[in-house]
């Protein structure tokens, strides 16, 4: 099983993020359960959702307290919430929506024991404000997700952003996915030679 | 036909293909939702003919409910917490009438204090109102328990509470199998009452009863229920061969028969149980997990017959009975009457706390080696608790109760879980 958290504010479309994530799982024809923190959310206050995703049927219900990675929408929740609360060193993927990088966010020291080319970031705002005309980053967000951590196609991801979305909003949302999708690759592959050299 | 969609939408999509004629609700949360896309469906004319009325309380929606129902409608509601504890004397008013309109609660706390989350404390203080009251452990039941529920209710002249975890399900996306109106329209014969409003042939409903009848009358409404402990399994059975899935029942037991230890438990926990289970029998425990769908009418029999040859029976609710502890529990008790064995009362996930695996292996060893209280609470602060009551036993002014936890837990908002 593969345990997604996001974290974001009520407004950027969290939860239907998370949701989007879970349509692109079942697209595959695999079995995905999406959930909110069930908060009583309000627009700016930290909202989190989550995602399970597995080959055989879902029954845990409690909420994901050990992810495999993290979706951050917003950069500014990293000193506020413990956003990293049960994230595995090392094995854990983080995907931040931001134009600045870990150390510019003051978290470089904490991530140094993750594998970088399991650290992402991505202007998924700066995208769908480009793309979609509205600031929300989720839908870019799964496209940086299906490229970070290689299980789910990008194809998946446009498929649940059009099952959620119709018209020139979808075809928005899935160019701003598939340019995250595109900058995350990019990220991994630098990281990657960066590893290299070292 | 699969689709990934929210727990809510799957029921509204349920309940519309039973052709409801009268939808009447007041909005709640964590009900909110499937009310909506009820009330979508019938203005855009998907969900014809059907009349949605919007009242202005839940009392009112209960009413119109059994106006409805008593005209020879096919009538449904949904509710949760507050709204249903609103509700209540037309609560007892649809069952003492014996009107089937079937109605989603979508389980919630009960304040005060005020509380959006799950437990199912709306639900237990209906337990003995006369409604059918049946828990659905997967959105994929819930919505195969609306379906049974309006043939149940019709065919017994009795309301059914059909169950649903508050924002565990309603709000959880996943996978459902949604039945063609074919399927539904196979199983679900329309409509036929046995009592109908009708200027046609005049009848009254609702006659005063004195003490010469009003114990029979009652007994009637128990005899009802009994019957549908004989008609639940059958109509599972019957669901099975038309949709090709198990679903509903009066209980469902999980690796019982040749558990020590058996948890017995209602609704969506019952997931995070079995997986619990499941890792513990890999170690060699030997434990099982018994689900009771059918809440009302308690099937007592099936009960008894599963958990008698255990050594120990822990019960985990989400609902509290102040002043002795377990309601399901109490249930259970009356089923074991003579069985001797070690029964232990967990309350547990009051409020929406999560109720986590982690929590669960360490509860079920306690009660492995009978070392659990005979009441227990699942992962209570104790700290706090112990700090209101200290402070209690020194100043007399200590205010509000609920304000008071709060600036000692410190704010809460931030906390991921």
């Amino acid at each position: 099983m593969f345990q997604i958290r996001l974290h974001g504010r009520g407004g950027q479309g969290v939860v239907t993020g998370a949701e989007m994530l879970s349509i692109a799982a079942f697209v595959e024809g695999r079995h995905a359960q999406a959930f909110p923190s069930f908060g009583s959310e309000r627009t700016g206050a930290p909202v989190v959702a989550f995602c399970r995703i597995d080959d055989k049927e879902i029954r845990l219900r409690e909420p994901i307290l050990e992810p495999d990675a993290l979706i951050i929408q917003d950069p500014t929740l990293l000193h506020q919430v413990d956003v990293f609360s049960g994230l595995t060193p090392r094995e854990g993927y983080i995907l931040i929506n931001t134009t600045r990088s870990f150390d510019e966010l003051g978290i470089g020291e904490f991530v140094s024991g993750f594998r970088p080319v399991r650290l992402c970031t991505v202007p998924a705002t700066e995208l769908a404000v480009k793309l979609v005309g509205r600031p929300l980053p989720n839908a870019a967000l799964l496209g940086g997700f299906a490229a970070i951590t290689g299980l789910l196609s990008l194809d998946s991801v446009a498929a649940a952003i059009r099952d959620k979305f119709a018209g020139s909003v979808a075809e928005g949302n899935v160019a701003a996915a598939t340019t995250a999708y595109e900058i995350v690759r990019q990220e991994m592959k630098e990281a990657a030679q960066h590893a290299q050299a070292d | 036909m699969l689709r990934q969609i929210e727990g809510s939408r799957g029921v509204a999509e349920a309940v519309a293909l039973c052709r409801p004629e009268v939808i009447c609700a007041y909005p709640i949360s964590p009900q909110t939702h499937i009310v909506e896309a009820l009330g979508e469906m019938v203005k855009t004319g998907a969900l014809a003919p059907c009349e949605f009325i919007n009242v202005e309380s839940e009392f009112a929606a209960m009413s119109v409910a059994i106006g409805a129902s008593a005209a020879g409608a096919r009538a449904y509601t949904a509710t949760a917490s507050q709204g249903l504890l609103y509700m209540v004397e037309a609560m007892f008013n649809a069952a003492g009438l014996g009107l089937p309109v079937v109605m989603t609660v979508a389980n919630r706390a009960i304040g005060a204090p005020i509380n959006i989350w799950n437990d199912h404390s709306d639900a237990m203080s209906q337990r003995d109102c006369g409604w059918i009251q049946l828990f659905a452990e997967s959105n994929q039941e819930a919505l195969d328990l609306h379906i049974q529920a309006f043939r149940l209710g019709e065919e017994l002249s009795l309301p059914v509470m059909v169950c649903m975890d508050g924002f565990i399900l309603t709000h959880a996306t996943e996978r459902l199998d949604l039945p063609t109106p074919k399927q539904v329209d196979a199983f679900l014969p329309p409509y036929e009452p046995r009592q109908v409003l009708d200027p046609k042939q005049p009848v009254s409903i609702g006659a005063m009863v004195g003490p010469e009848a009003f114990m029979e009358v009652r007994y009637l409404a128990h005899a009802k229920q009994m019957q549908a402990l004989e008609l639940i399994p059958k109509q599972a059975a019957e669901f099975q061969r038309i949709f090709g899935r198990d679903s509903g029942g009066l209980v469902r037991g999980y690796r019982t028969e040749d558990a020590a230890t058996i948890v017995v438990a209602l609704g969506s926990v019952l997931g995070t149980i079995k997986d619990t289970v499941d890792e513990m029998r890999e170690q060699g425990h030997r434990i099982g997990v018994l689900g009771v769908t059918s809440f009302r009418p308690f099937p007592l029999a099936e009960v008894r017959r599963i958990l008698a040859p255990a050594q120990r029976v822990v019960v985990l609710e989400k609902a509290l009975a102040v002043g002795i502890g377990g309601i399901l529990s109490a249930n259970v008790r009356m089923a074991l009457s003579g069985v001797q064995l070690h029964g232990y009362t967990v309350i547990a996930g009051l409020g929406g706390r999560p109720i986590t695996r982690k929590s669960l292996h360490a509860l079920f060893r306690q009660a492995e080696r009978d070392e659990l209280e005979p009441l227990s609470f699942l992962d209570l602060d104790w700290n706090i608790v112990n700090r209101v009551l200290e402070r209690e036993r020194r100043e007399r002014r200590t205010g509000p109760i609920a304000e008071t936890v709060l600036r000692d837990v410190g704010m809460v908002a931030a906390r991921v879980a």
